[in-house]
């Protein structure tokens, strides 16, 4: 775990630092722009997905769906992250709690 | 007017650092319901200090993604880090000693802030430090408490934290939908969708983990086709 947790810093740290080592001039790559602005939506995206269905290599459709339409909705009504995080984590538990879902 | 805009920059540093370091709270906890423990999951906020990241990092792990996998997908999130250094770098103009620093420094919001006043030197690279240094110290703040909070509870599925996981990635993709011109937005969306539908099918057919690296091919391939479509004029 501690070789990965290293890695991973040091990796994101060549990163960032990468930019200001580089002609600016690498920015005018249009496809570079936009492939790494369209990057980031792809991955969250797809984190939502698996982290919402996935068990493992499976699908499951569990109390974790309620939590992350609760959040959907608090984003459309422009909560903070943290309200919209908390309130996913709640409805979970109650809906675990009353026994709807596991 | 030099000082009011001083107070203004400064105001706006504090509180965009107080808004993620609560949201380093809910890091902190689902890093250690993923099963790193205490001083992992800070490290991952003192030295890798880029917040999409470190949720992905934990969250691959904890879904039983494996190091590699969990390793290559933050770094791909990571990856606009170097566009944001890459355009900051003209704009701050910073010394050879200060570019160190100002790397760990470089994330969504104090980018966000240096480019709000880029105006003048001065204030860009006061905006950029001043939102960075915030973030950074509330944010490690925000993990400590989290993770020292998470750590006192048996099961985190009762309290719903697995659910607050995918929550927390809504809530990071929210602002990159929603927040540029309607054609952008609307190709952003279809790129969110059609990731997240891809990913959902390869479940239950890859290793935890590689649904979502696979789904960054659907970024590269809409960035090679609209980049078709947009090249006559050079």
């Amino acid at each position: 775990m501690w070789m990965t947790v290293i890695v991973a810093s040091l990796g994101t740290y060549l990163e960032k630092l990468l930019g200001y080592l580089l002609p600016h001039s690498f920015l005018e790559r249009e496809s570079i722009r936009r492939m790494t602005g369209l990057l980031p939506v792809s991955l969250l995206a797809a984190l939502v997905v698996v982290q919402t269905f996935a068990v493992e290599a499976a699908v499951s459709i569990d109390a974790r769906l309620i939590g992350l339409t609760v959040a959907f909705i608090a984003l459309l009504l422009r909560a903070p992250f943290i309200v919209v995080v908390l309130l996913a984590a709640v409805s979970t538990a109650l809906i675990r709690w009353i026994g709807w879902l596991p | 007017m030099k000082s009011s805009t001083n107070r203004e920059i400064h105001l706006n540093a504090l509180s965009i650092g107080l808004a993620t370091g609560a949201y380093a709270l809910s890091f902190g906890a689902i890093s250690i319901a993923s099963g790193l423990d205490f001083w992992q999951t800070q490290t991952l906020s003192l030295f890798m200090f880029t917040g999409a990241s470190q949720f992905a990092l934990v969250g691959v792990l904890g879904a039983g993604g494996g190091a590699l996998v969990a390793v290559v997908t933050a770094l791909l999130l990571g990856a606009r880090n170097s566009l944001y250094s890459l355009s900051l770098s003209p704009v701050l103009q910073l010394r050879k000693g200060h570019i160190p620093v100002a790397a760990q420094l470089t994330i969504d919001e104090s980018t966000g802030m240096a480019f709000k006043y880029s105006d003048s030197r001065t204030s860009s690279r006061r905006a950029f430090f001043a939102t960075g240094i915030s973030v950074y110290v509330l944010w490690n703040i925000g993990t400590a408490l989290g993770s020292l909070g998470a750590s006192q509870l048996s099961d985190p599925g009762m309290l719903g934290l697995d659910a607050a996981i995918p929550a927390g990635f809504l809530a990071l993709l929210w602002p990159r939908l929603v927040n540029s011109s309607s054609t952008e937005n609307r190709r952003m969306i279809a790129v969110a969708v059609i990731s997240g539908l891809v990913a959902f099918l390869l479940i239950p057919m890859l290793r935890p983990g590689l649904p979502v690296l696979a789904s960054a091919l659907v970024a590269v391939g809409a960035s090679l086709m609209w980049g078709k479509k947009e090249q006559p004029c050079g």
